[in-house]
């Protein structure tokens, strides 16, 4: 085709920016939705994961075990393969098996476990004697969740969760390429597909400024409240 | 008044059963401040953290003003917790909590209102002596600063109890005193129990009034502290009081010794130990003019106040020269002075 070779790169004249704005905004907008239900769901089961661990009780270690089970198969399958296998679930819980709205469930589903072993790591730096002194106190156990674990673990939760979103960014553009919309989509459909390399670069450019826009407040927001 | 009576406490661990608590019974009185000192892994820690729950008995009864608190859960057990404040060898203080925040942490636990919760971490920051630090963060302060806001936060909820598990262990010496000063105006001003767990003989000398001594998970000694120092009954209490207000054994003076019984071989020397009020007579002086040949030089001496304020503890050690049958007849006028003596070689 006429359009091969390193200058096609560089034929913005081709790009059509409000195609490629419209992209990237429902490309935030899955991220940053996907990774408000992935933060609550990853921290529940975090502190599931982090509560039952090491139980005397046989129903605890049970529980433990399954969904310890669950986390390790749902982190293990490859994220397009998930999609497809989550097909008919997300028809049945959206209604719609295209678009952004559809690629919510897959995103969630590969990273919430994901997160959830990160929440489990934080919860287990997080000092024993401190714990305890709470609890010497008449501290109760949730008392102990709000009011310690999870202040005393903040940075690191912080931290956890800028790295799984920046994989979701990466999810929602492999979700993309089978139709979610985004800008991976536009990168492979106006892209790849049509030919069209300054689309694919300019997709490329926007997808990795809005990564680092990510990691710089994921940073900053991790040194603030880190008073160690 | 605390009573632990007939306490076992057995762990199952891979390498079999470990027998931290051996059948201790033990009884601390309102307003006592209560010793407890060993070597670590003697059990003292798990024996007491079984006055708010940490830890449970495998057999007999801890019993707090005459109410079981062993089988204590739920509810109950927390509201038994509220009253006994606990202090940490490592302050365990909440790294993401301000000072007053600290303070505060048990006051929320209660249900009291912010304006009070802050007005009684307010003082009580201002009692430990922080009131100008109330908005740091623990990583801003000393080590004797957060175990300052250990001690706050442990009073927070006025308990009837204070734990004090190794609270000086981490602190410099000059630290360690000024901790200790607070600790022994809380429980005058508060007429606090206290309980300390330590292996420094000198915090117990400081602040207790009664002292046991435990090992291997036994509790092998215990007394009034005065009793305790000044008649030590055990090998291991022995070793304990001796590191706090015996020096004889040091390099030093053994070496002095030595070269002073080598070179005046009809000298002797004498280690005078003085106890109560006899440290603040002129004892010595007396004894030198009843036998006005002996020549004496004093090599070491060293006095030490006791906690429980029943006296003090004296050592001196001096050379007696002169003769042989003068110098029997100075040691008899001593003991009957009531000051030990020992010879310590004859040369």
């Amino acid at each position: 085709m006429g359009n091969q070779g390193l200058a096609s790169y560089f034929k913005f004249s081709n790009v059509n920016w409000p195609n490629v704005w419209t992209a990237a905004w429902e490309t935030l907008w899955m991220t940053v939705l996907s990774v408000v239900v992935v933060a609550v769901l990853g921290i529940l089961l975090g502190l599931l994961l982090y509560q039952t661990d090491g139980s005397k009780n046989p129903a605890v270690r049970v529980l433990n075990w399954i969904v310890s089970f669950f986390v390790n198969v749902f982190r293990s399958i490859p994220f397009i393969i998930l999609i497809v296998l989550l097909l008919p679930v997300t028809q049945v819980v959206v209604g719609a098996i295209t678009g952004a709205k559809a690629a919510i469930p897959s995103l969630v589903v590969s990273a919430a476990p994901f997160y959830a072993r990160l929440v489990q790591i934080a919860l287990n730096d997080v000092d024993g004697g401190v714990i305890e002194a709470a609890y010497a106190m008449g501290a109760s156990s949730w008392q102990v969740i709000w009011k310690v674990l999870i202040p005393e673990s903040l940075p690191a939760l912080i931290s956890g969760i800028t790295v799984t979103a920046i994989s979701l960014i990466g999810y929602t553009a492999m979700a993309g390429a089978i139709g979610a919309g985004g800008l991976g989509q536009l990168a492979y459909t106006d892209g790849f597909q049509s030919y069209n390399n300054a689309i694919t670069l300019a997709a490329t450019v926007v997808i990795v400024a809005i990564v680092f826009v990510f990691q710089f407040v994921g940073d900053i927001i991790t040194k603030k409240v880190d008073k160690r | 008044m605390i009573e632990f009576k007939n306490i076992s406490k057995t762990f199952q661990t891979k390498e079999g059963e470990v027998k931290a608590v051996q059948d201790v019974s033990l009884k601390i009185n309102s307003g006592e401040v209560y010793g407890i000192v060993g070597f670590s892994g003697a059990g003292k820690s798990t024996l007491v953290r079984m006055l708010n729950g940490l830890e449970t008995p495998t057999s007999g009864e801890v019993l707090i003003d005459g109410t079981r608190i062993d089988q204590l859960s739920g509810e109950k057990l927390r509201t038994q917790r509220k009253k006994i404040g606990m202090i940490f060898q490592h302050f365990n203080l909440l790294w993401s909590r301000t000072v007053i925040e600290n303070i505060m942490f048990p006051l929320e636990l209660s249900k009291l209102s912010k304006k009070e919760r802050l007005e009684k971490a307010q003082k009580l920051a201002e009692l430990v002596g922080l009131g100008d630090r109330l908005h740091s963060y623990p990583a801003q302060l000393s080590g004797g600063q957060k175990q300052r806001v250990g001690i706050a936060r442990a009073l927070a909820n006025d308990p009837d109890i204070l734990i004090s598990d190794e609270a000086t262990s981490a602190l410099d010496p000059q630290t360690t005193d000024e901790v200790l000063e607070l600790l022994d105006k809380i429980n005058q001003q508060m007429n606090l129990t206290i309980v300390i767990i330590t292996h420094e003989m000198h915090v117990i000398r400081r602040l207790a009034n009664s002292v046991a001594v435990m090992e291997d998970g036994k509790l092998i000694e215990k007394g009034p502290v005065s009793q305790v120092f000044t008649a030590p009954q055990e090998e291991l209490t022995k070793r304990f009081v001796n590191s706090e207000v015996d020096q004889s054994q040091t390099p030093d003076i053994q070496k002095i010794t030595a070269d002073l019984i080598k070179k005046y071989p009809n000298g002797k020397i004498i280690s005078l130990k003085f106890h109560g009020d006899q440290v603040k007579l002129p004892i010595v002086t007396e004894m030198i003019r009843e036998f006005p040949n002996l020549t004496m030089s004093i090599l070491e001496g060293s006095i030490h106040q006791i906690g429980d304020q029943q006296g003090a503890i004296g050592t001196l050690f001096v050379q007696l020269l002169g003769d042989a049958h003068e110098i029997e007849e100075a040691l008899n006028f001593l003991n009957k002075m009531r000051v030990e003596t020992k010879v310590i070689n004859n040369g």
